[in-house]
C-alpha cells in the first residue's frame, strides 16, 4: 500500500529466466505480485513454478548449477543487485516448505530461532511476546501454548506446518513463500491452512504454489498459470477459472494436460 | 473354479519353476548362516587363546618375608642422613635379603640343603630395589623389622602357572631341583603363593633378566597422552574440513581431487605414516625421538581421513529440509550449520572420532619408525610437557617389544598386554555404540 504510488507492484519480475546446467527450466516470466494479496502458482509437475518461487528469496542460490538472469525487484529494489545479501532478502521474503520441517527443537525455539538471529527481541520478555504473536498468527497457540517447551517434531503433520508458518512470520517478512504447504497434509489440516493463508493476508503479500486447482481457487485472488517454463497465462482467479484466455490454460484446468 | 482348472496347475502344489526359486533362496540364506559361524568360531577361537594365554599376566608369584633392617647395614653412620642412605645400593640390600630367606626355612621347618645364596636367587632381581625403595621412602622404618611380599623371579612363577615343570629345567642353570623342593615346601606352608598383581597394569617395563616385574602402566600413559594428541588436532581439524568440503566448497575439479584423494589417504598403510613422520617431524623439524609428541602428530595424520569421512557421511545423512527451514527464515550459510546441522551431526562425528581413535591406539607400525619401541622402565612423567616430550613407549608398541624377548615369561605377559589393549578398544567402541543408539535420528 505504502508502494502504491511509485510501484504499484510489491514483487516485480521482468523477463526472468532459469537454467540448470544446460536445461532452461524459466523462459522470459514478467509477473507482478500485489501488496495484501494471496497469488497462487499452478501448473503441472515440473514447469517450473516451485523454480520461480524460489528466485525470489534467492533460495536457488543454494544450488550451484542454477542461474538466474533478468530482473526481479521487491518495493523497486533488485534482490540480486550484487550489493543484496541473500541472507537480509530472506529475513524479508519468508519461506514455508512443501514438507513441514521444524527444527528438532521445542516449539518455543523453533519460532524464536529467527528473531534470537536478527536480533528482534531486546530481552526475553519481548522474546515471549514474539513469540506468542507469531504462533497466534499461526493458529496454532492454543493447541500447544501448555507445551511450548515440547519438540516441534511431536507434532501433527498439519501442526506442524503451522508451527512453519508461525516461524516463517516471526521474523516479520513483507512476503511470504509458500512452496505446496498442504500437499503432505490431510484435508482437516488443509482447511486449517488455508483458513490461515486468507488471514495473513491482512498483513502479507502470499504467493503459494500449489498443484490443487481447488486450493487455487479457494484462496487466491491472482492466479499464474506456468506450463514448460512458460507463464501462461495471469490474471485473476475468478477469470482463470471461468474465463481463462489461453487454450493451454483451459486444457489443464478442465483436466485434459497435467 | 474356472481359473484354476483352466491353468492347468494347483496352487496347493509347488511348480518347478517356483521348487529352484525356493531352492536357491534356502542355499543362500544357509551360505549366510555358514559364513557368520564360520566368523564367530573364529572369534570364539581368538578370544579364548588370548584369555588363555593371557590372564596368567595378571597373576604374579610372591613370597612373604620378613626383614630385619638392620641399622648396621643400612645407615653405617646411624644419623639417618637420607643422602647416605641413598649410597647403600641394592647389593647392600642382598645380605639383608639372604637372611631373611634363610630365617624364613628355618622357621617354618623345612629341611634344605641349600646355601642361602641359592635361597634367594629364587626371589626376583627385582626384589632388592623393592626394598630399597620401601627403605628411601620413608627411613624411619630402618632398625624395625617388616614383613614383606617379594616376587620370586620368572622360572618360580613359571612352575606354579605349570609352565615350567620338573621336566624342562634339566638344561636350566637359573634353577634346580632342589630349589623347586624348596618352593614346593614353602608352598605347603603358605609363604608363598600367586595373587593378583596390579603392578602389571600400573607398573613400568623391566629389563630382560626380570619378566615377572614388567608392567604395561607406562606405556600406557604413553598411549594416552598420544590420544590427547590425536584428539586435540584430528578431531577440530576433520571437523572443520568436512564442514568446508561438505557446505561451502563449490563442486569443482579441485574439490573433487581432494575428495578422492581423502579417501585414497584412508587406505594409505600406517608404515607410510611412519616413515612421514620420521622424515619430517623428527629428521626435519628435529621434534624428539620416541615422544609421545611425534607418535601423537603420526597418529593424527592417519585418522584425519577416518574422521573427515565419517563426519561428512553424518552430515549428509542430516535432512536438507533443516538447512532450507534455517535458510529460509534468514540464517547465514555458518549460522544454518553451526545451529542446526553441526548438532544433529554431532553424534555421528563423535562415533567416527572414537573409531577413529581407536584405530590409533592400537597402531603399531608407525611408533616402530619414530622409534617409540624403545626400552623405557622409567618412572611415570610428571606433569603434561614431560609426558608429551619424553620418550615413552605405547600400548600396542610394549606388546610388540614383549613378543620379542626370548624369555617365555615374556610372551605370557605380550598376551597380557593385548587383554589390556583390547579391553581398551572395546570400551571405546561401546561407547561409539551407546552414542550412537542414544542420539539417532531425532527428526
Amino acid at each position: 500500500m505504502q508502494n502504491q504510488t511509485a510501484h504499484p507492484a510489491k514483487i516485480a519480475a521482468r523477463n526472468v529466466q532459469v537454467y540448470y546446467g544446460d536445461t532452461h527450466a524459466i523462459k522470459d516470466v514478467n509477473v507482478d505480485i500485489e501488496a495484501n494479496t494471496v497469488t497462487a502458482f499452478i501448473g503441472p509437475s515440473g514447469c517450473g513454478k516451485s523454480t520461480f518461487l524460489r528466485c525470489i528469496n534467492r533460495m536457488n542460490d543454494t544450488i550451484d548449477v542454477c542461474r538466474v538472469e533478468g530482473d526481479i525487484r521487491i518495493d523497486g529494489e533488485d534482490i540480486y543487485d550484487r550489493k543484496v545479501d541473500p541472507v537480509q532478502l530472506r529475513a524479508k521474503v519468508g519461506m514455508v516448505f512443501q514438507k513441514p520441517n521444524p527444527f528438532p527443537k521445542s516449539i518455543y525455539d523453533n519460532v524464536a530461532y529467527g528473531p534470537r538471529i536478527h536480533g528482534l527481541a531486546r530481552n526475553k520478555a519481548e522474546l515471549d511476546d514474539i513469540v506468542e504473536k507469531a504462533l497466534r498468527r499461526g493458529a496454532i497457540w492454543n493447541e500447544v501454548k501448555d507445551r511450548l517447551h515440547a519438540p516441534g517434531t511431536g507434532l501433527s503433520g498439519g501442526q506442524q506446518q503451522r508451527l512453519c508458518i508461525a516461524r516463517a512470520v516471526a521474523t516479520e517478512p513483507e512476503v511470504l513463500l509458500m512452496d505446496e504447504p498442504c500437499s503432505a497434509l490431510d484435508p482437516i489440516a488443509t482447511a486449517q491452512v488455508e483458513e490461515l493463508i486468507d488471514e495473513l493476508r491482512q498483513s502479507y503479500s502470499v504467493v503459494i504454489v500449489t498443484h490443487s486447482m481447488q486450493q487455487a481457487a479457494r484462496v487466491s485472488q491472482k492466479t499464474a498459470f506456468f506450463h514448460l517454463g512458460n507463464l501462461v497465462e495471469f490474471g485473476e482467479t475468478d477469470k482463470i477459472f471461468t474465463a481463462p484466455e489461453d487454450p493451454r490454460t483451459e486444457s489443464y484446468i478442465t483436466g485434459r494436460i497435467g | 473354479m474356472t481359473d484354476l482348472t483352466s491353468s492347468g496347475a494347483s496352487l496347493l502344489v509347488q511348480d518347478a519353476h517356483t521348487k529352484k526359486r525356493n531352492c536357491a533362496e534356502a542355499r543362500f540364506k544357509a551360505y549366510g548362516l555358514a559364513a557368520i559361524a564360520f566368523g564367530l568360531l573364529m572369534l570364539v577361537i581368538l578370544l579364548t587363546s588370548i584369555i588363555s594365554r593371557g590372564t596368567g599376566a595378571f597373576q604374579q608369584t610372591y613370597v612373604t618375608l620378613e626383614v630385619p633392617l638392620l641399622e648396621a647395614k643400612l645407615d653405617k653412620k646411624g644419623n639417618r642422613n637420607l643422602a647416605d642412605i641413598k649410597k647403600v645400593s641394592t647389593f647392600g640390600y642382598a645380605p639383608l635379603m639372604k637372611a631373611a630367606f634363610e630365617e624364613k626355612v628355618a622357621a617354618a621347618g623345612i629341611e634344605t640343603s641349600l646355601k642361602s645364596k641359592q635361597m634367594a636367587a629364587l626371589l626376583s632381581k627385582d626384589a632388592a630395589a623393592t626394598l630399597r625403595n620401601f627403605v628411601l621412602r620413608d627411613i624411619e622404618v630402618i632398625g624395625t623389622t617388616v614383613k614383606f611380599e617379594f616376587l620370586t623371579n620368572s622360572r618360580v612363577d613359571g612352575y606354579l602357572k605349570g609352565r615350567v615343570t620338573r621336566a624342562s629345567i634339566a638344561n636350566d642353570k637359573n634353577i634346580n631341583a632342589a630349589q623347586l623342593d624348596l618352593v614346593d615346601a614353602l608352598i605347603a606352608d603358605g609363604s608363598l603363593r600367586k595373587r593378583f598383581n596390579l603392578d602389571f597394569i600400573i607398573g613400568a617395563d623391566a629389563s630382560d633378566q626380570r619378566p615377572e616385574a614388567a608392567g604395561m602402566g607406562v606405556a600406557m600413559i604413553g598411549s594416552f597422552f598420544m590420544m590427547l594428541v590425536v584428539l586435540a588436532l584430528a578431531l577440530p581439524i576433520g571437523v572443520a574440513a568436512s564442514i568446508y568440503l561438505e557446505e561451502f566448497a563449490p563442486k569443482n575439479w579441485i574439490t573433487d581431487i581432494i575428495e578422492v584423494n581423502i579417501s585414497n589417504l584412508a587406505a594409505v598403510p600406517s608404515i607410510v605414516f611412519g616413515i612421514l613422520g620420521l622424515a619430517v617431524f623428527i629428521n626435519y623439524m628435529h621434534l624428539p625421538n620416541s615422544a609421545p609428541l611425534v607418535g601423537g602428530l603420526v597418529l593424527t595424520l592417519m585418522t584425519l581421513p577416518t574422521i573427515i569421512i565419517s563426519t561428512r557421511a553424518s552430515l549428509k545423512s542430516v535432512p536438507p529440509s533443516i538447512r532450507d527451514a534455517a535458510l529460509g527464515v534468514g540464517a547465514s550459510k555458518m549460522q544454518s550449520v553451526f545451529h542446526h546441522v553441526l548438532p544433529l551431526a554431532a553424534p555421528g562425528i563423535l562415533t567416527g572420532t572414537i573409531i577413529g581413535l581407536a584405530q590409533a591406539l592400537g597402531e603399531t607400525a608407525p611408533l616402530l619408525l619414530i622409534g617409540m619401541v624403545g626400552f623405557i622402565a622409567s618412572n611415570p612423567p610428571d606433569g603434561i610437557t614431560s609426558g608429551l616430550m619424553d620418550p615413552n613407549s605405547a600400548m600396542p608398541a610394549q606388546i610388540y617389544e614383549w613378543a620379542k624377548r626370548a624369555d617365555p615369561a615374556f610372551y605370557e605377559r605380550a598376551w597380557g598386554g593385548i587383554i589390556i589393549l583390547l579391553v581398551f578398544l572395546i570400551t571405546m567402541n561401546a561407547i561409539a555404540v551407546l552414542l550412537r543408539r542414544r542420539f539417532e535420528r531425532r527428526w
